[in-house]
């Protein structure tokens, strides 16, 4: 995927011109290209700040994905059901302001707002921690081997590529089978999933840097590898790092509902969107609320991640115009 | 390229080795055994079975038996499934299956491309916005949340099309499940189509095309069309792997006895051996599409020759 976000992105047409650094280091302390108005001496994260924050879709998919967070994690404390409470006097009733049921109630009589917002806790938490796991493996396996490079790094991206062409989804799938359904394994396996797209760009982008000056003047002092790896690395690499990361995320979360539709993922008392929408889609023809809200809860934040990672894109890549 | 044929052939088989031994194992060390009914079986038949299945031997042995029988095309035979081996539920799962994603991809080309093409074409327009606010529509919203929806409306509510079955591939029984598999692939497919279009418009080559007076449909058609389809046909790849996850939610759905559907059930009921044949089955269908994938590429791609 490369630059094809241009209809999002609209109004940077008429901002400055980007200063030469961008992710990537610069190639000289001055940027050489853009001669009118580079703002010296902005740091990169300001830089990209300021660009994010001029590409409205990506400004607001921001707001909103903030907004759904925040209720997912202070809602069901205001709504007076709790996750697995029954209503016995509303038994799948649909959107109403009675009782509270704001958004309906299941097939159980238990208040659809509170658990769809529940299950967003579990669906997110697993994004983020997912993400993580996926992020720190695929950095730090990417920055050794290039690093390092010679035979280790040969080796080491050619186990990646066999990786590559592992059929992942079924191993989680068995290894759920095999282990139970349990919150952590989802963590653990959906990141040790969504590493090597990671660590190969975390190698490329190391490969790049440890020829630079600063990485011989390190050695020349003495410093250790594992620091250099640590301190000077990783840091310079870290604009596609957090391009790839929104990127992650969105197919983490999907992935987790996909598991958990199959009835393969969080198991009750948890429940997850895609716990959630795999019930609505078996009660969807009489209480069609029960599908579409989950639905649309997932669906909105998919769309904002979506957005803001081609904002993030468009705000921290040097290449686009 | 033959030569590269059996080089990419021989690198399958340590990843293949990696799926079957990874999964032998991971269901060997599962808690349980395949016979822990509800009701305790009497020790002797318990101990019959075992041995019936060469459960008893040491796992070395079994793994190696499994390996034996699998070079035979032979997966051990279903537990749930009483009178079936995994390879016969196999054999009878993967036509239907191939059938649906293969017309999902064929589908997803064929609307994909052009829609890519036209919004590069008409670039920042209204044809541009909407294709490229469907697309993401189409990447938002999960396969899983499309399929039902589409059997609500146009199996249920409007009664157009049957809701699910598969009636022996019946042509009105293909089509809900075989649009819901190829959307995501649509989507992914036209916003790639258009950033490489965007992108060879704008090169060297196509300038002089122009400055040579060419027609502009022979700019396209002639010029920019064949080095623009190049990065999307990197993408198949991994739009059949995508396909083939996607089809196990699918067949659940609409209830289409495909080996996904198997599969979930085999994952459900704890059959371990069909679930561990159909994923490496899956591996190795695979890793055999991505190296079609690549000699395909190649033939399309001047610059790469694999024939050193």
């Amino acid at each position: 995927m490369t630059s094809d976000s241009k209809p999002y992105s609209g109004e940077q047409a008429n901002a400055a011109p980007l200063p030469a650094g961008g992710p990537n280091p610069p190639r000289s302390p001055e940027p050489e290209t853009s001669a009118q108005a580079a703002p010296a001496g902005e740091s990169l994260a300001r830089d990209a700040w300021r660009r994010l924050s001029q590409n409205r879709a990506a400004m607001a998919s921001l707001g909103l994905l903030v907004a759904i967070i925040l209720v997912c994690i202070v809602g069901p404390w205001l709504l007076p059901w709790g996750l697995a409470e029954v209503d016995w006097n509303a038994f799948g009733t649909g959107p109403t302001l009675e009782n509270a049921h704001y958004l309906g109630t299941d097939a159980n009589g238990r208040d659809l707002l509170t658990r769809v917002l529940y299950g967003g806790r579990i669906s997110l938490s697993v994004a983020l921690v997912a993400s993580f796991v996926s992020l720190l493996i695929g950095v730090l396996y990417g920055a050794i081997s290039g690093y390092l490079g010679g035979r280790v790094d040969n080796l080491m991206m050619r186990f990646v590529d066999i990786m590559y062409s592992l059929p992942f989804m079924f191993l989680v799938i068995l290894l759920m089978v095999v282990f139970g359904r349990n919150i952590f394994l989802i963590y653990a396996a959906i990141g040790a999933v969504e590493w090597l797209d990671m660590a190969r760009i975390v190698r490329g982008q190391t490969l790049a840097l440890k020829r630079r000056e600063y990485i011989e003047a390190a050695h020349a002092l003495g410093v250790r590898d594992s620091k250099i790896v640590t301190r000077h690395l990783i840091p310079n690499a870290i604009g596609p790092v957090i391009i790839y990361v929104t990127l992650t995320v969105p197919k983490v979360i999907l992935l987790e509902s996909f598991l958990s539709f199959l009835g393969l993922g969080v198991q009750e008392p948890l429940t997850s969107w895609g716990v959630l929408i795999s019930e609505g889609v078996d009660m969807m023809e009489s209480s069609p609320w029960m599908l579409l809200v989950p639905s649309a809860f997932l669906a909105m934040t998919l769309f904002c991640l979506n957005f803001l990672g081609d904002g993030l894109r468009d705000a921290l890549d040097p290449k686009t115009r | 390229m033959l030569i590269y044929t059996l080089k990419r052939l021989l690198q399958a088989i340590p990843t293949l080795l990696i799926v079957i031994t990874i999964s032998f194992f991971l269901m060997r060390v599962a808690p349980g055994g395949p016979f822990d009914g509800e009701r305790q079986l009497p020790p002797e038949i318990e101990a019959n079975l075992m041995a019936a299945y060469h459960l008893d031997e040491p796992l070395p042995m079994q793994y190696l038996r499994y390996m034996g029988n699998l070079l035979q095309g032979d997966f051990g035979p279903s537990f749930k499934y009483k009178d079936f081996t995994v390879t016969e539920l196999i054999a009878q799962g993967f036509p239907v299956s191939l059938e649906i994603g293969g017309l999902a991809i064929l589908l997803a080309l064929i609307v994909g491309l052009p829609l890519g093409i036209a919004a590069a074409l008409k670039r920042n327009s209204t044809v541009d916005y909407v294709v490229m606010g469907t697309a993401l529509t189409g990447i938002a919203v999960p396969n899983f949340v499309l399929a039902p929806i589409f059997a609500l409306v146009f199996g249920v509510l409007l009664g157009w099309l049957p809701a699910g079955g598969w009636n022996g591939g019946a042509l009105p029984n293909l089509v809900l499940p075989v649009v819901a598999l190829s959307i995501q692939q649509i989507a992914y497919i036209a916003r790639m189509m258009r950033a490489s279009m965007i992108e060879v418009l704008g090169s060297h080559f196509i300038r002089t095309a122009r400055a040579k007076g060419l027609s502009e449909s022979e700019v396209i058609w002639r010029h920019a069309i064949r080095p623009a389809l190049l990065p999307v046909m990197s993408y198949l790849g991994p739009a059949i792997a995508g396909i083939v996850t996607g089809s196990v939610v699918i067949e659940q759905i609409f209830g289409i006895p495909g080996i996904g559907r198997y599969f979930v059930q085999g994952a459900l009921n704890r059959d371990y051996t069909l679930v561990m044949g159909t994923v490496v089955f899956y591996g190795i269908l695979i890793v055999v599409m991505n190296l079609i994938v690549d000699l395909l590429y190649s033939a399309l791609d001047p610059q790469i020759r694999y024939d050193d």
